[in-house]
């Protein structure tokens, strides 16, 4: 049916020469099949990294902070919330919608469980039963579903543009969150609830992370050898061997020294001692294990399942998505109750790091959430964006803020560089598009 | 060239639709039998693509009906029309452009693993196989369908329709967006479905096309059937004076059929 030149069997190809990687650096990453704008954010990151070393040491690499156990512990725990929801962020852009009402719906969601367990619910089940926290949990979740439901309802059915209906739902849900509580802040919030925020007692502790990680490398190890077992079955064309071991070798280390990393990072005597004293290092906080889980889960959802192959096709053609008969009405207002979802838990995280609700919580984290999935390359257009890319877009964003919160940049001077990162970051991905393209 | 005296394969009766208080389709009834290719042409806005579309799904009837095998039949949704193993394929290549031409041959009817997952593999083979019949060159069924040629994107929708067993297949303007030597291959793959007998509705406003390839044609002209003809029993001229001055065969005189080829 076409007269396109057609690429030589393949099938030639399948002999691994397996000699070392040679040729340029281009060739290599090539070789490698990774994707550049990955790459590139990687690049981005470590030049941040780097860059924030040097500034909070005053121009020394070795008096800096930015890289300390400390900071990079803290910043782990910053970034899960906006990254969490980040991932529901990719695919409502995906379908070509926007979510605004993300920031505000946080603030009504955290309110509600942080009423539930402070107020309402230890006067039927008393302050110390463990129902509190998974009651309040379940609630703001099922709650968030409801809520970005009925957003989605409304662009899928009613026909309003996503724009106007979040925008709307920002201003609506910011309003709720105040007259929930007349303004009060509520707190404290119950115990077994605080460890969803990390903290001090909120880490899985040493061993635990260990275990986390060694269970992480199993998993890089199966999907090389499983993306080898099925290109060798289907006669693609195989990665050469020394990039399968560059790339598992460099993943291997740097999951093994994150660890290693963070559970150098020791409890303060203080608090050592309520706990029987001695080292008592942090390890993962159970927020970055609740964001690790999501983003796998998220990733699930977007390669492996329908409805995600849905949001893609929606996002790529909506038309014929419409015409190959899948339901996009209904498509539309699960991807919003999932980013409701998102919400509620990225709300559980802030409201149990920060042991209270206060009206103003979340505010401008929409900005921060679709900033956080545009920078990890997903596209306003749609159709386009990954679930790792938004983590890692995350990770840039906050390592920017926390990074210019430890110099002592003040606020102001904080929001006009991430605006300027943010516009520079898509501008870069245009230009890069547009070449690819051309 | 076909025994009227069968069931048709499907039957469109009276079907009228209106957008605001204008009649794109008024009153048109067509019919189509197996192995049949039926040609509806007509000038831009004469209302062949919203007629075709009530069969497909895409677009619901005011009123009229549908008949598939003699049986009266309902459809509202593209999901309705499938049912019916009746498949459309659109002039704008129905695709969506960012996924690959497995996910795209079975969006909205993908294969699943018994854990309820998508069943890539089991959908590339398939797309492999049919593929393989229609286009044998085809090798990319693993990049998104945009960095393929208009011909190659071609098949993939025509592949989409052959692999669900389409009984009735409706072209729109298959090949408005092709070069001469890939709608030479979707014009022999035509011939190819109709031996196998398939019906098909072709639409299109190429009268060379049309005589090349349809059974009988029938010619809309402002929302109205102007009327159906066999092939070979008028010229092209003829044709043309059913669809510019909407006159039937016989009723235009010698001088204005001379006046196309001034």
């Amino acid at each position: 049916m076409t007269n396109a030149p057609v690429e030589a069997p393949e099938q030639t190809e399948l002999m691994d020469p397996g000699n070392g990687p040679g040729g340029s650096f281009a060739d290599a990453i090539r070789a490698m099949e990774i994707d550049t704008r990955m790459l590139g954010m990687i690049g981005a990151l470590l030049i941040i990294w780097i860059g924030f070393q040097f500034w909070s040491g005053g121009g020394s690499w070795s008096e800096g902070t930015f890289l300390s156990a400390r900071n990079l512990w803290n910043l782990s725990v910053q970034t899960a919330a906006v990254g969490i929801m980040a991932t529901g962020m990719v695919l409502v852009i995906v379908t070509r919608n926007i979510d605004l009402s993300v920031g505000s719906m946080l603030a009504v969601l955290g309110m509600a469980m942080a009423m539930l367990q402070a107020e309402i619910l230890p006067d039927y089940l008393g302050f110390d039963s463990p129902w509190i926290w998974i009651i309040s949990l379940a609630a703001g979740i099922i709650m968030g579903a409801v809520l970005g439901a009925f957003q989605g309802a409304i662009i899928a059915y009613v026909g309003v543009p996503s724009f106007i209906v979040t925008l709307g739902g920002l201003l609506v849900w910011r309003g709720a969150a105040w007259m929930m509580a007349s303004g009060r802040t509520i707190a404290p919030m119950d115990a077994t609830f605080q460890l969803l925020g990390g903290g001090a007692r909120g880490t899985i502790g040493y061993t635990w992370s260990w275990i986390v990680g060694i269970l992480a490398c199993a998993g890089i190890v199966f999907l090389l050898i499983n993306g080898r077992r099925q290109r060798i079955r289907f006669g693609f064309k195989l990665r050469p061997r020394w990039a399968d071991y560059t790339i598992g070798g460099v993943s291997i280390v740097v999951v093994l020294g994150a660890i290693a990393y963070l559970n150098s990072y020791l409890l303060p005597p203080r608090l050592a001692e309520q706990r029987g004293g001695g080292d008592i290092p942090f390890g993962l906080a159970n927020p970055v294990l609740i964001a690790i889980g999501v983003v796998l889960v998220m990733t699930f959802v977007a390669t492996r399942l329908r409805f995600g192959r849905y949001v893609y096709a929606i996002g790529g053609n909506p038309e014929a998505a419409e015409l190959a008969g899948i339901k996009t009405r209904a498509t539309i207002i699960k991807t919003f109750a999932l980013m409701g979802i998102l919400v509620g838990i990225g709300a559980a995280v802030q409201v149990a790091r920060l042991n209270a609700a206060v009206s103003g919580l979340g505010q401008l984290t929409e900005l921060y959430v679709i900033a956080a999935a545009v920078i990890g390359g997903t596209s306003l257009t749609g159709g386009v964006g990954t679930i790792p890319g938004a983590m890692l877009g995350a990770l840039v964003m906050q390592s920017l803020q926390s990074g210019m919160a430890l110099v002592g940049v003040e606020t102001a001077a904080q929001d006009i560089a991430v605006g300027v990162v943010l516009v520079l970051a898509v501008a870069l991905d245009t230009v890069y598009r547009r070449r690819a393209s051309a | 060239m076909t025994t009227q005296t069968t069931t048709p394969l499907v039957e469109l009766r009276d079907i009228r639709v209106a957008f605001g208080g204008v009649h794109a389709v008024d009153g048109v009834t067509v019919n189509l039998f197996p192995g049949e290719v039926v040609a509806v042409v007509g000038g831009n806005g004469a209302g062949k693509t919203t007629l075709i579309k009530t069969l497909s799904g895409a677009h619901k009837a005011d009123s009229g009906k549908i008949f598939v095998n003699g049986e009266l039949a309902h459809i509202e949704t593209p999901r309705d029309a499938k049912e019916y193993n009746i498949e459309t394929i659109y002039q704008t290549l129905a695709l969506a452009e960012n996924i690959d031409a497995p996910a795209n041959m079975f969006l909205g009817r993908e294969l699943r693993t018994n854990w309820g997952t998508l069943d890539d593999r089991a959908m590339e083979n398939a797309s492999r196989t049919v593929m393989g019949r229609l286009n044998p060159r085809f090798e990319n069924f693993k990049v998104p369908v945009q960095s393929l040629s208009g011909g190659q994107r071609q098949s993939v929708a025509i592949a989409r329709a052959v692999h669900f067993n389409a009984k009735i297949l409706i072209m729109d303007e298959p090949t408005a967006a092709l070069g001469p030597a890939e709608t030479e291959q979707v014009n022999d793959l035509i011939q190819q479905l109709k031996a196998e007998g398939i019906g098909i509705f072709l639409i299109s406003h190429d009268i060379h096309d049309v005589f090349d390839l349809a059974d009988r044609i029938s010619v809309m002209a402002q929302g109205k059937l102007v009327g159906t003809v066999n092939k070979d029993e008028v010229t092209k001229d003829e044709v043309l004076a059913m669809i510019i001055m909407g006159k039937m065969p016989g009723e235009a005189t010698q001088d204005e059929l001379e006046h196309f080829h001034d």
